[in-house]
């Protein structure tokens, strides 16, 4: 059987360090430990890391140094790691606001049949759970974050939307999102969010990175409009 | 001060520089140019520095108006260039004056040529690189290609006016001649012994679904190694199989995460060779190890390093 976590070649100058099978809190709060280590460990060697659900990769600069030497390092920090405490409190806690609605969630009404439970249900057990920021990709600012209570998981849609606005509020399987920029996506649409996910000009450009927590609250359409949220038709 | 205007875009051209580095983590991929090393010796050839804005064309069909004196070099693809009306070779450095046209045509062969100004082109960077990836809408300017009538600033050129030309010997050829060498890795070992030695042993063909994010390859199906695999970053050259078993090689404007099993990655400087292959191209697979890859890549700069210095001297 395949031992974790365990480092595998990726590239000519990349790794891959796989810190458990599947997913979990505690995997996700240790990658959040982890990237900061890298970071100073590998200094000028480090070109990237992509973290994700299990996994993160580390790009190195190859004229600069080799995979013995990279490998090495990954290999003492992850060990050094598993004999520290984990806290789950590892990463920071963003509060998003949401306008949860029919007008706003096309999808809501339909998604709480589904469940077989009220639409304020749906919205309770989404708002309820902090949720883990597991991997940032797809598109800039797109971060997925984990997992939704199995009440309200739901399959993607059948026929995926030519044009999810910024900012939609989102689940598919037990996964949940904020849609950063307009994109095709299928989806299921819930509410709007009116904090940007990705701003070019913002310093962070996102307010979340991978490993931070999320809670959801949700805010009337005035108070949507307040923030600076825009009104969208949905198709 | 405006330095060129496009006249005409032809069918892509972008403004790019290295790339973009150390921002994966926004899910911003790198972009940069296709073929480093044509890249890297316009810039050279003009006397810019290594990290220099250029334009990147594919299929050429490039024209530009100088609005003042300038410097200038075409590398890449075999392509017909014309100054004022006049044949020029490329891998070398011309001047140009006030008013003059630069036409780029189309290529005999491979798909991407550079043209670096003296001075570099100014363009205001985002996220630390000026480099266009159309899917994201970063880069270049308003994150899209150039189009006819855009004008862009040009830099000071320190560079005298001397003939400077790469050795004709050192001009690559842009014909699929030799395997890619892949390093393999990601998912390798969870592909069959029958699964991995089909894919080393068999042609593939370049399909039309080729662009700077990947090259879709059709051929003998590779059968996937397990299909819900948790999405995970993706280096550059990475060969992903997907259900249909045809394998996709993954270039500069990738999506920094997927799904997919991966075979391993070609050597980014194969990816280059790579992107310079049109659709129909056949091609095939070595694996190398990785010892093996950091000795060429070593090679590769050592080489690369003294042809600079060469370079170099021609401007002092």
């Amino acid at each position: 059987m395949t031992e974790f976590p365990r480092i595998e070649l990726a590239s000519e100058n990349a790794l891959i360090l796989y810190l458990d099978k599947h997913t979990s809190e505690t995997v996700a709060a240790t990658i959040a430990a982890l990237l900061p280590q890298i970071r100073v460990a590998l200094g000028d060697n480090l070109l990237d890391l992509i973290p994700s659900y299990n996994s993160i990769l580390v790009q190195y600069h190859p004229l600069k140094t080799d995979h013995f030497r990279m490998r090495a390092q990954l290999k003492a920090l992850l060990k050094a790691q598993s004999d520290k405490e984990l806290n789950n409190e590892q990463g920071e806690l963003v509060r998003l606001p949401v306008w949860y609605s029919e007008e706003s969630g096309p999808d809501l009404a339909h998604l709480a049949e589904q469940a077989g439970l009220s639409v304020d249900d749906v919205i309770a057990l989404h708002e309820q759970t902090q949720y883990r920021v597991y991997a940032i990709g797809f598109a800039p600012g797109f971060a997925y974050l984990g997992e939704v209570d199995e009440r309200i998981a739901a399959p993607r849609l059948a026929t995926p939307r030519k044009r999810v606005p910024t900012g939609a509020v989102a689940i598919a399987d037990r996964q949940t999102a904020v849609y950063p920029a307009p994109s095709p996506g299928g989806w299921n649409l819930i509410g709007l969010c009116p904090q940007l996910m990705f701003d070019k000009s913002a310093s962070p450009p996102m307010p979340v990175r991978v490993g931070d927590r999320v809670q959801f609250y949700h805010i009337d359409k005035d108070t949507f409009l307040r923030l600076g949220g825009k009104m969208e038709t949905f198709r | 001060m405006s330095g060129i205007v496009i006249e005409n875009p032809g069918m892509l051209a972008l403004l790019t520089d290295q790339g973009r580095m150390g921002q994966a983590h926004l899910g911003l991929t790198t972009g940069g140019p296709m073929d480093p090393f044509a890249f890297t010796l316009a810039n050279a050839l003009v006397g810019n520095p290594t990290n220099a804005t250029v334009i990147e064309t594919t299929l050429g069909n490039l024209s530009v108006r100088a609005n003042k004196d300038i410097l200038i070099a075409v590398t890449g693809a075999p392509t017909p260039l014309q100054i004022a009306g006049q044949p020029c070779a490329l891998w070398q450095r011309h001047s140009v004056k006030k008013g003059q046209v630069i036409e780029i045509g189309a290529p005999t062969e491979g798909l991407r040529n550079y043209l670096a100004i003296g001075g570099g082109l100014t363009v205001d960077a985002e996220f630390g690189s000026t480099s266009t990836v159309l899917r994201e809408g970063i880069g270049g300017l308003r994150g899209q290609k150039l189009q006819q009538g855009d004008t862009l600033a040009v830099g000071q050129s320190a560079t005298p006016h001397r003939d400077c030309a790469l050795p004709q010997s050192a001009i690559p050829t842009y014909h699929a001649d030799a395997p890619l060498r892949l390093v393999t890795g990601y998912q390798y070992e969870q592909f069959s012994v029958t699964s991995r030695s089909r894919f080393f042993n068999s042609q593939y063909r370049i399909s039309d679904q080729a662009d700077r994010m990947g090259y879709r390859l059709t051929g003998p199906a590779i059968p996937a190694a397990s299909r819900a695999l948790l999405s995970e970053g993706i280096a550059l050259g990475a060969v992903q199989v997907p259900a249909d078993g045809q394998p996709i090689i993954l270039l500069n404007d990738r999506q920094t995460i997927g799904g997919y099993p991966k075979l391993g990655s070609v050597l980014a400087m194969d990816c280059a060779r790579l992107s310079q292959w049109r659709p129909g191209t056949t091609l095939s697979f070595e694996p190398i190890s990785i010892e093996q890859a950091h000795n060429l890549l070593h090679l590769h700069h050592a080489k690369l390093t003294r042809l600079l210095q060469q370079l170099e001297q021609h401007h002092e």
